[in-house]
């Protein structure tokens, strides 16, 4: 149940941006999630409003993008799905594979309600 | 990774940064911004930080992660006897609650620092920077992390180490790594642990270990040894001399390592998606 703590982060992370950005409220928070990150999307949703509670992203959405998992063969040069558990290529079976997608744990974009819209960049 | 310095703006996503780019009106009237920046980047900066810190002091870190009863304390007594008069170790400790496994470490005459958790079931890069102010790193070439038995939450948090070591206990099943890819897949070494026991158990293969590590597309060493035997200690210190040679050669030419798998890969992802 790591994923509070991750949440809590990524609520520093979007707290810092809303304030950098004279934000009065987050609207969505967009992260993009891989199975490999070890992190589990609906965990995550779940934690979510309780490290939110009384945050600016308090009432925000929060929009996960699951990321599929992706090698790239180092033997055949195949780019092939592959399984969490099973990273070698579908084509050749190698498992001097790289891998593509599928570890992703990253914030992607917020959606900020800002105090001065008319004055920023459109 | 930080907004500070900018180091997180690349070729691939800088065009987000250009007029027009980083915000644009929703049509809920809401402004959108581009981030693109990992969830645990605060951990990371910490953690980069603790590397810095051991680096600057010639200090190899190594973050031994594994199921509880795995053996990890048992194999750092063992190991501590192993290396006694070649290196200087301390150890930090990290465990939900209770002492008991720094009290075994300081009884071999070693420095212990126990983290206690709470109900954290991993240890983080805060944690072990607090850890690091009670160590005089002077004074050592090897620290070694015991992170909370856990082969789940802990693959998930860089704590400053340049490598990771997980290991296996015999008694818990050759699908281990394909059961928990994250945490194997971390490994810079796999290590079988209580293979004394192998003679009486009749599921657990060797090989059949290593074969689901390689399907995580890892090329991490794989060692076995008995703690209690003493067999396959000496492959294992082998192992950990060869390690924190390369080390000093690393950081005397200013150079650094970070473990197996870390979230340089979903960095790396990210800019090749928004290509």
């Amino acid at each position: 149940m790591h994923e509070l703590a991750i949440c809590r982060q990524m609520l520093k992370q979007v707290t810092q941006i809303a304030a950098a950005n004279d934000a009065l409220s987050v609207a969505s928070i967009s992260v993009r999630i891989g199975p490999l990150s070890g992190v589990e999307s609906h965990l995550l949703k779940q934690a979510f409003p309780f490290a939110a509670s009384g945050s600016v992203a308090e009432k925000a959405q929060l929009l996960i993008e699951s990321m599929p998992v992706r090698v790239r063969c180092g033997q055949c040069g195949s780019e092939t799905d592959a399984r969490t558990n099973d990273l070698s290529c579908a084509n050749c079976g190698d498992y001097h594979t790289q891998l593509l997608s599928g570890d992703e744990l990253l914030l992607i974009g917020l959606e900020l309600s800002r105090k001065n819209q008319e004055t920023t960049h459109v | 990774m930080c907004d500070t310095c900018g180091c997180n703006v690349t070729e691939a996503n800088r065009h987000l940064l250009d007029a027009g780019g980083k915000f644009h009106r929703t049509t809920a009237g809401h402004e959108a911004i581009s981030v693109l920046q990992d969830l645990l980047s605060e951990n990371d900066h910490i953690a980069a930080h603790n590397r810095s810190h051991f680096d600057k002091h010639d200090v190899l870190a190594i973050n031994l992660m594994s199921s509880p009863g795995s053996g990890k304390t048992a194999l750092l007594e063992a190991t501590l006897d192993a290396l006694a008069g070649r290196f200087r170790v301390a150890v930090i400790e990290g465990d939900l609650e209770t002492e008991n496994d720094a009290e075994r470490i300081r009884q071999k005459g070693i420095t212990a620092i126990q983290i206690s958790t709470g109900n954290a079931c991993h240890l983080d890069a805060h944690m072990v920077h607090d850890a690091l102010h009670q160590l005089s790193l002077d004074d050592l070439d090897i620290v070694f992390i015991e992170n909370v038995g856990n082969l789940v939450c802990p693959a998930s948090f860089d704590l400053g180490q340049h490598l990771n070591v997980t290991l296996l206990s015999v008694t818990e099943g050759d699908d281990k790594p394909s059961k928990y890819p994250v945490m194997f897949r971390a490994a810079d070494l796999m290590l079988l642990t209580k293979t004394d026991l192998l003679e009486v158990l009749d599921d657990f293969v060797p090989a059949q270990a290593e074969n689901n590590l390689r399907r995580l597309a890892s090329n991490a060493t794989v060692l076995q040894l008995s703690a209690r035997t003493q067999c396959g200690i000496q492959k294992w210190v082998e192992w950990l001399q060869q390690q924190q040679q390369q080390h000093r050669e690393r950081t005397r030419q200013g150079q650094t390592r970070r473990p197996a798998i870390q979230v340089d890969g979903a960095r790396m992802h990210a800019e090749r998606q928004t290509r």
